[in-house]
């Protein structure tokens, strides 16, 4: 079981409260779990990648185990804690307020 | 009785307005899409209560959302907007090519057929249409594939698609306006357009009598006259009797040549609407006196209209879709400023009441006349 946060903003969106549960079949990428994570919740495709190109939208980022992965290959492994659902990806946005 | 719902967007959501035909108390519902900049909502003719909203965020792109009973509950529908084929460039501010990229929909129109059909005006300049419910989109790439969109520059804003204007008298006629290459027209569905501007004067350009590069605000058209239109530029407020063939100055004694928003009496054909505005990047109304300008014969002569509207001190826009009209016998206008005021007057401009005085900048206003 991977788990996800999203932003409030996405959270709203996809009609969830705290954190996305995902089963993810095969290896644990960045790829697979956007990939999932819009498979379960269509209405949030385009919103976190660009239609299309599948890139990551420029005002997110993601992290996991206090690592920005935001410029990791899609297909490179996410940390073994994210695979086995010990910690979180955190989809982030990248800009505050102020 | 009759009701009647105003729709607006604003850069924090969205909110539903309702009133009964007195036009005196009104519930405000909202907002709905909170935090996110919605540019339009419009109703289907149709059916009033489908509703479609532009939702979008520089976080997260573009959402299109749907009601089906009125904006009490909505649902997200299809948000991908491909160009046709290779975009191509269009230019850049200092004129180098620059390549077309999908922003977010300015405009929603709803068909006046089939309460599926749904088209979009979208910034890079494109227009979209759904025949789905605004499940899946498809562009109408005749438009920008017309030999002039590697000229199209884009205005201050963007380069927006902001207006799109069906022909209730044909099918197959459109206008739409690009901020800045002009208006143009199709006379088959969308297939092949053609720029309309002839006879535009627009500021400094190098050759006045360009076909495209012309700064329109925004359109309006009276459902009984479809072959006449009203357009607010950025400079000067123009009209056209020949469906935009050519288009005649007729701002005559309004204070400024500068505004956005333009619309047109339910049931008087020559009876218009516009604000002022102070060009050009002051972008307030002249003397800080919010000031809607009627004009009963079509242009030319204008008279203020002040009663109820700030008068001093006042620096606040009105923007391009923020405007709109009812259709109960005494006309209703409405229009909503970038202070997050909304103003409406039951009896076409003479005197004017804040329905509601603080919301988030109002990006656009709609108007549904509800039996």
């Amino acid at each position: 079981m991977i788990r996800v946060e999203l932003p409030a903003h996405l959270r709203t969106l996809a009609g969830v409260k705290g954190e996305v549960t995902l089963e993810v079949a095969g290896q644990v990428t960045l790829k697979s779990v956007l990939d999932a994570l819009e498979a379960k919740y269509p209405t949030l495709r385009g919103t976190i990648r660009e239609h299309g190109t599948l890139k990551r939208r420029a005002f997110l980022r993601f992290f996991a185990c206090e690592e920005d992965l935001s410029h990791q290959w899609p297909d490179a492994l996410l940390p073994e804690t994210v695979a086995n659902g010990k910690e979180p990806l955190l989809i982030v946005g990248a800009v505050a307020g102020g | 009785m009759s009701k009647v719902r105003l729709l607006v967007g604003t850069r924090k959501g969205a909110f539903v307005l309702t009133s009964d035909g007195k036009r005196e108390k009104w519930d405000v519902s909202g907002p709905h899409f909170a935090g996110w900049e919605i540019y339009h909502v419009k109703g289907s003719p149709v059916d009033p209560n489908r509703l479609y909203a532009s939702q979008s965020s520089g976080w997260f792109g573009q959402v299109i959302q749907r009601s089906n009973d009125g904006g009490k509950t909505w649902e997200p529908v299809g948000n991908k907007f491909a160009y046709d084929g290779v975009p191509g460039t269009h230019q850049w501010y200092d004129g180098t090519p620059h390549p077309w990229e999908f922003k977010r929909v300015w405009h929603l129109e709803p068909s006046l057929k089939n309460v599926d059909e749904v088209y979009a005006g979208v910034e890079d300049a494109a227009l979209f249409r759904s025949a789905d419910g605004g499940q899946n989109w498809e562009e109408l790439s005749g438009l920008r594939g017309h030999g002039s969109g590697p000229h199209w520059q884009p205005g201050a804003g963007g380069m927006c698609l902001h207006t799109v204007i069906l022909d209730p008298s044909d099918p197959q006629r459109i206008f739409i306006a690009i901020s800045a290459a002009g208006a143009f027209r199709t006379d088959d569905g969308g297939k092949t357009w053609r720029p309309i501007n002839k006879g535009l004067r627009s500021g400094t350009i190098p050759d006045q009598d360009a076909e495209v590069g012309h700064c329109v605000h925004h359109i309006a058209m009276h459902p009984s006259r479809p072959g006449t239109l009203f357009m607010q530029k950025h400079w000067d407020v123009m009209r056209s009797d020949n469906a935009g063939d050519s288009w005649q100055e007729v701002s005559g004694n309004l204070p400024t040549d500068f505004g956005f928003a333009i619309d047109v009496h339910a049931h008087e054909p020559e009876t218009i609407f516009v604000v002022p505005i102070k060009s050009d990047s002051e972008h307030y109304p002249p003397d800080g006196q919010l000031r809607v300008y009627r004009s009963k014969s079509g242009g030319n002569e204008w008279e203020a209209l002040t009663k109820g509207l700030p008068q001093k001190d006042c620096y606040v826009n009105v923007l391009r879709d923020a405007m709109s009209v009812d259709a109960l016998d005494s006309c209703g206008v409405y229009f909503g400023t970038t202070g997050g005021q909304v103003y409406g007057s039951t009896d076409a401009g003479d005197s004017w009441t804040p329905i509601v005085r603080d919301l988030p900048a109002v990006l656009s206003v709609e108007v549904q006349t509800l039996a």
